[in-house]
């Protein structure tokens, strides 16, 4: 039996005001288990805390109850001060007589008398709380950051800036991601190359960021603080640490017809390749496809012009083992297929392209060396029609597009328009757009000036068809605020394709256990709060694979995420919330009835075995509830058909308790 | 329906800590008044709501339940409402096809910011429990003495 | 009449024996009269020749008793009609037995016989019951020989039979059927069309006979909890008896509930209600709902499948929208 003691709270004319007090502390004085009951003018003041704290000692309290106002306002108050006294601090209860009593009734019988039953809930409750001790486990204090784009290269540097060791692990032979490919950069135009490249030096030479290039996680264990990872890091057939990257070998090697994919297959590369000059890390990678000495075991032109004997033939994969106490989601976007999009032509001619194309078009280092020509004949185009939102707002047809917005082609497109007209002024350039959404620091400017200094031909309405007419394409598009059709002969038609998230990003949050929205994006932990945290304790997200985002901002949240990563790796040890649940082993069935609303992924199982009442044993799945994930919710509670599964704190026998106290 | 006059229901308020029992708060402190037959039960979240918390209620003599959490997508553990909306639907269905009034159960969201509408709500609930009068059909006379 | 016959089965039964494929037979064993079937273990071709049967009357769904079966040595035979294979199925996704270590072996069903629809025609007395053809012959202490319509007196999960087709076996024996466009839904809306006045008097009526023996849990596939939440002290609804007019209710909505989106709808619970309560209209009041309200779902069709239950869209219906559309659909869509 507990031995309780009650505290009733006045909070001055607050509580007084309309509950009697001193008849609550004398009616609850006799409910069940309480051995003490009084009242005070302001319990969380330093005398009527020293007075809960005496009264705990003098009579041996092994649990209290405090009438005052909400447990939002003052139950870790409460708790400090019986653990000061020596009693565990969830033995305490409060019975929120002001918000959701005194404060909202008038007169002093109604409230007096509420007050009393929310006093017995209280009680009721306490009787069959028992001491909990939150969890303790030590944090690896080591990141892992997967995505080596520009958000995941920001995440790194601050990390690392931090004094943590961290990881980049980017499944590509070199990072800088999708912003290596870029031209310019909007709204200051400057170019993409300048501001990235000396970022992806840094995050190469800092000595607490190590770089798996070409390299995949492949399975993920464990949980917040101490996540054990395995990271395939794939054979490019070259010593890493000795190829000086000198490139002499993608200039002999004699397979030249593989598709450049850096380029978006706008030119050829050569078998044995680095993907741009400025990669980090510079070391070339054979692709295993297209060489011949790792096809038919004939050439190996490549290992005789290296002067520093990189070349490995029989190199394989690797799997390295590495724990983190953090994991940061920077898996990036890709812009979707164009194979639904017929009416485009996009198939049917070299001189429909994305906006990706166009900026490898328009980039110094791509396949035109920045000249800006058409991919089928390599002429000077004069006419260029932009069409925004292909396949982004496509809500009337979403197996063909995405719903939302991917709210980076209308700048982009203003960015590509206004750099045709800047070098080019004798093209004519139009712009197809449902709307312009410009919101962002100097962005509407942006725009405005792509209008009314650039001449660009902002036409409201959408392309209807595209069609190939000799070194032509004849499109056909509405402009709705004239209310007509027009036709227009273009040289070069650029499509604004979508972006989607890349689609290593469902396996990954698979192993991660971190959650998802229909579009494969990741959900955050909470959309406005914590914008930056994964639901999943130690899952961290930066960058587009939270959502559609530009340069700024995919920077912005990148350092947002590190500070989160840093505040988790600064801590040695984490302390648990202590009211999570359990399964009592003895009842569970293993249905995996909780594990499947489980929103952290908190609940595995396992096999165990059960000494039976005739001594033989039995292997049983059960559930077991990984307390440091674990944040309380209680949803398998009510999965739970046998009631094997309890919240600790919020267990159903106390609930039951109160409802029975209330409806006596 | 014959309405006793001095017929004060009792109402059971599920709510969840992160919203609904801030919003409770909330209306207390800006002393928004609703009836003090509402007595209000603290959960982390509405979907620690167990069918049998409500039963129970109802046995021992609630004359209303409701289940009070985050607006949809507001869950502070991501998910929960969504299964809270899932699993009231089907056991208040079940309770409406035993013939339980079905205005003896509510589930409704209110956000930490809607104290107002926390007591609007509250005042409405307890004025349609009012009307349909003692809860005879789910609850078992002998528990209440 | 069953296209399978005794024989039939008893000879595939005695073939898995003696090829060592299975070392015991989970089937039908006779009683006193031949509608008095009991599940039963066989482990010899002895016991088989002397106790199998197969009849009209082998209605009882034996999914449940893998999960005790399945944790002796070596492989077991198990029959399984159509029905029966979803509830296999629907344990199967619950982790419940080991598939390994059983050779489920379907059989087409051609609907089981009611002994309490022909009791309720003939009256007491029944001495055995034999097929012929589409008619039933019953052989009665006082009246002789009384000749019946077999579809008639089909149990009612028969006559509204959902599914001809196996959703799981090792061996089909004969052909494999379809889903049916099935009525049962048929009772559920009328209930669903009365005023709450009358559906609650329904309900009084049915339930207030329950006498909580707990047979309608115990033989459901779906409560296979090692312990039952009714039995759990830690529950705070631990009773294992009715002790106020509230418990059976509190009982039968809570077990219908936590058998939601898991209940194969396979009749079970009201074949063995020795009080004829007709529990099934709560399950199949679940599962009506359920496909209005989410789409249409039959749990065991796939094993792994998702149950509604532990599962949500972000546009669900309000719990109040809920309610209301079944007024809406006026009871009458089923």
């Amino acid at each position: 039996m507990q031995r309780i003691g009650v505290f009733v709270c006045w909070c001055g004319t607050n509580i007084a005001g309309t509950v009697d007090v001193v008849k609550v502390a004398e009616a609850l004085r006799t409910e069940p288990g309480v051995v003490f009951s009084d009242n005070y003018q302001y319990m969380c003041s330093q005398a009527g805390q020293d007075m809960i704290k005496d009264a705990i000692k003098e009579h041996n309290l092994t649990g209290i109850v405090v009438c005052s106002c909400s447990p939002r306002m003052h139950e870790a108050t409460f708790r400090k001060t019986a653990a000061a006294a020596g009693l565990n601090p969830y033995m305490v209860e409060i019975a929120n007589i002001r918000e959701q009593c005194s404060w909202i009734h008038k007169d002093m019988p109604t409230g007096t008398e509420k007050a009393i039953i929310l006093g017995k809930a209280a009680v009721a409750k306490v009787n069959l709380n028992t001491p909990l001790t939150p969890g303790q486990t030590p944090v690896t204090k080591r990141a892992l950051v997967i995505g080596g784009g520009i958000a995941g290269i920001q995440t790194a540097l601050d990390i690392a800036d931090a004094g943590f060791p961290v990881d980049i692990v980017e499944k590509l032979p070199t990072i800088g991601g999708k912003m290596a490919q870029l031209d310019k950069t909007f709204p200051t135009l400057d170019c993409a190359a300048c501001i990235l490249t000396p970022k992806m030096v840094d995050a190469g030479q800092n000595e607490n960021i190590r770089i798996f290039s070409y390299s995949e996680v492949e399975e993920v264990g464990g949980f917040v603080g101490n996540f054990s990872v395995k990271i395939r890091k794939k054979a490019r057939y070259v010593k890493e640490d000795i190829c000086t990257g000198c490139g002499l070998c993608t200039e002999k090697c004699p397979q030249k017809k593989v598709p450049n994919e850096f380029n978006l297959g706008m030119d050829n590369r050569r078998a044995v390749y680095i993907p741009f000059a400025q990669a980090v890390p510079k070391v070339a990678t054979i692709d295993p496809n297209y060489c011949t000495m790792l096809k038919t075991g004939k050439c190996g032109v490549c290992a005789k012009v290296c002067t520093a004997g990189a070349i490995d033939y029989k190199q394989k994969d690797e799997i390295i083992e590495e724990k983190y106490g953090a994991i940061v989601a920077a898996t990036g976007y890709n812009p979707i297929s164009m194979n639904k999009f017929d009416e485009f032509a996009y198939s049917q001619s070299k001189d429909v392209i994305t906006s990706l194309e166009f900026e490898r078009l328009t980039n110094a280092a791509g396949p035109t060396a920045g000249k800006l020509l058409r991919p089928s004949d390599g002429k000077h185009p004069h006419t260029i029609v932009f069409v925004q939102c292909v396949g982004s707002r496509c809500s009337h047809d979403a197996s063909k597009g995405k719903e939302y917005c991917s709210k980076i082609c209308c700048m982009y497109t203003a960015k590509h328009a206004m750099l045709v007209r800047d070098k080019y002024p004798d093209t004519e350039v139009y712009v197809f757009y449902i709307d312009v959404r410009t919101p962002g620091k100097a962005f509407d400017e942006f725009y405005r000036r792509a209008v009314e200094e650039y001449g660009v031909h902002y036409i409201k309405g959408m392309v209807g068809k595209v069609t190939p007419e000799g070194d032509k394409l004849k499109v056909l598009a509405s402009d709705l605020l004239a209310d007509k059709q027009l036709k227009i002969d273009a040289d070069l038609v650029v499509l604004a394709a979508a972006i989607e998230p890349d689609k290593s990003a469902r396996p990954l949050a698979t192993m991660l256990t971190a959650s998802m929205d229909t579009n494969d994006f990741f959900t955050e932990a909470h959309p406005k709060l914590r914008p930056v945290e994964s639901p999943t304790a130690g899952v961290f997200l930066s960058g587009t694979c939270q959502g559609p985002k530009d340069i700024p901002e995919t920077v912005s949240q990148a350092s947002a995420a590190a500070a989160k990563v840093i505040g988790l790796l600064c801590k040695d040890k984490l302390t648990g919330n202590p009211c999570v649940a359990s399964s009592n082993e003895l009842m569970c069935n293993g249905c995996s009835s909780c594990e499947k609303v489980c929103p952290y992924g908190a609940i595995t199982y396992e096999d165990k075995e059960f000494r039976m009442p005739d001594r033989t044993t039995k292997l049983r799945r059960v559930a077991k509830v990984n307390e440091a994930v674990c944040q309380g919710c209680g949803c398998c509670t009510v999965a739970c058909p046998s009631g094997a599964m309890d919240l600790k704190g919020f267990a159903n026998e106390q609930i039951m308790a109160e409802v029975d106290a209330i409806c006596k | 329906m014959q309405v006793n006059e001095n017929f004060k229901p009792l109402i059971v308020a599920f709510c969840c800590n992160w919203c609904s029992y801030a919003g409770a708060d909330l209306a207390g402190n800006n002393r928004l008044n609703y009836p003090a037959e509402v007595k209000i039960i603290r959960v982390p979240c509405s979907c620690r709501v167990n069918p049998m918390f409500i039963l129970r209620a109802f046995q021992r003599g609630a004359d209303g339940v409701i289940i009070c959490g985050c607006h949809p997508g507001d869950c502070h553990y991501t998910s929960g409402n969504y299964f809270t909306r899932r699993r009231m639907s089907l056991l208040f269905s079940m309770l409406d096809y035993l013939g339980i009034e079905r205005e003896r159960t509510r589930v409704e969201w209110v956000s930490a910011a809607e104290g107002a509408k926390f007591a609007a709500t509250m005042n409405e609930f307890v004025e349609q429990v009012t009307a349909l009068g003692e809860n005879k059909r789910l609850e078992d006379l002998r528990c209440k003495q | 009449m069953q296209t399978v016959t005794r024989d039939l089965l008893l000879q595939k039964a005695c073939e898995l024996l003696d090829a060592g494929t299975v070392n015991r037979v989970y089937g039908w064993q006779k009683g006193q009269f031949d509608y008095d079937v009991t599940p039963a273990v066989f482990s010899s071709r002895e016991e088989l020749e002397k106790d199998f049967v197969y009849n009209d009357f082998c209605g009882a769904n034996f999914s449940k008793y893998l999960i005790k079966e399945t944790a002796g040595e070596g492989k077991i035979l198990v029959f399984l009609k159509p029905c029966d294979t979803y509830s296999f199925n629907q344990l199967l996704t619950e982790h419940r037995f080991d598939r390994e270590k059983v050779y489920a072996v379907g059989i087409p069903c051609d609907g089981m016989a009611d002994i309490r629809l022909i009791e309720e025609e003939v009256g007491e007395g029944v001495t055995g019951v034999e097929t012929d053809g589409d008619k039933l012959i019953v052989h009665t202490l006082y009246d002789g020989d009384v000749k019946l319509n077999r579809a008639d007196y089909l149990a009612e999960r028969c006559r509204v039979c959902k599914s001809k087709k196996h959703v799981a076996y090792d061996e089909l024996l004969g052909e494999d059927g379809d889903v049916v466009d099935s009525a049962r839904f048929d009772e559920v809306a009328k209930l669903e069309a009365m005023t709450p006045d009358e559906r609650f008097a329904f309900w009084q009526n049915e339930l207030s006979r329950c006498i909580r023996c707990n047979a309608c849990r115990d033989v459901c596939p779906a409560c296979t909890c090692e312990k039952c939440v009714f039995g759990n002290p830690k529950s705070g609804v631990e009773n294992k008896a009715v002790s106020d007019s509230f418990e059976e209710k509190m009982f039968h909505i809570i077990r219908a509930f936590h058998v939601a989106g898991r209940c194969t709808d396979c009749g079970e619970c009201s074949r063995v209600c020795p009080q004829h309560i007709p529990l099934h209209l709560l399950n199949r009041k679940f599962i009506k709902d359920i496909d209005a309200f989410y789409g249409e779902y039959q749990a065991g069709a796939e094993v792994g499948s998702r149950a509604p239950l532990v599962d949500y869209t972000e546009g669900d219906m309000e719990p109040g929208e809920a309610v209301a559309s079944v007024d809406e659909r006026g009871g009458k869509d089923a």
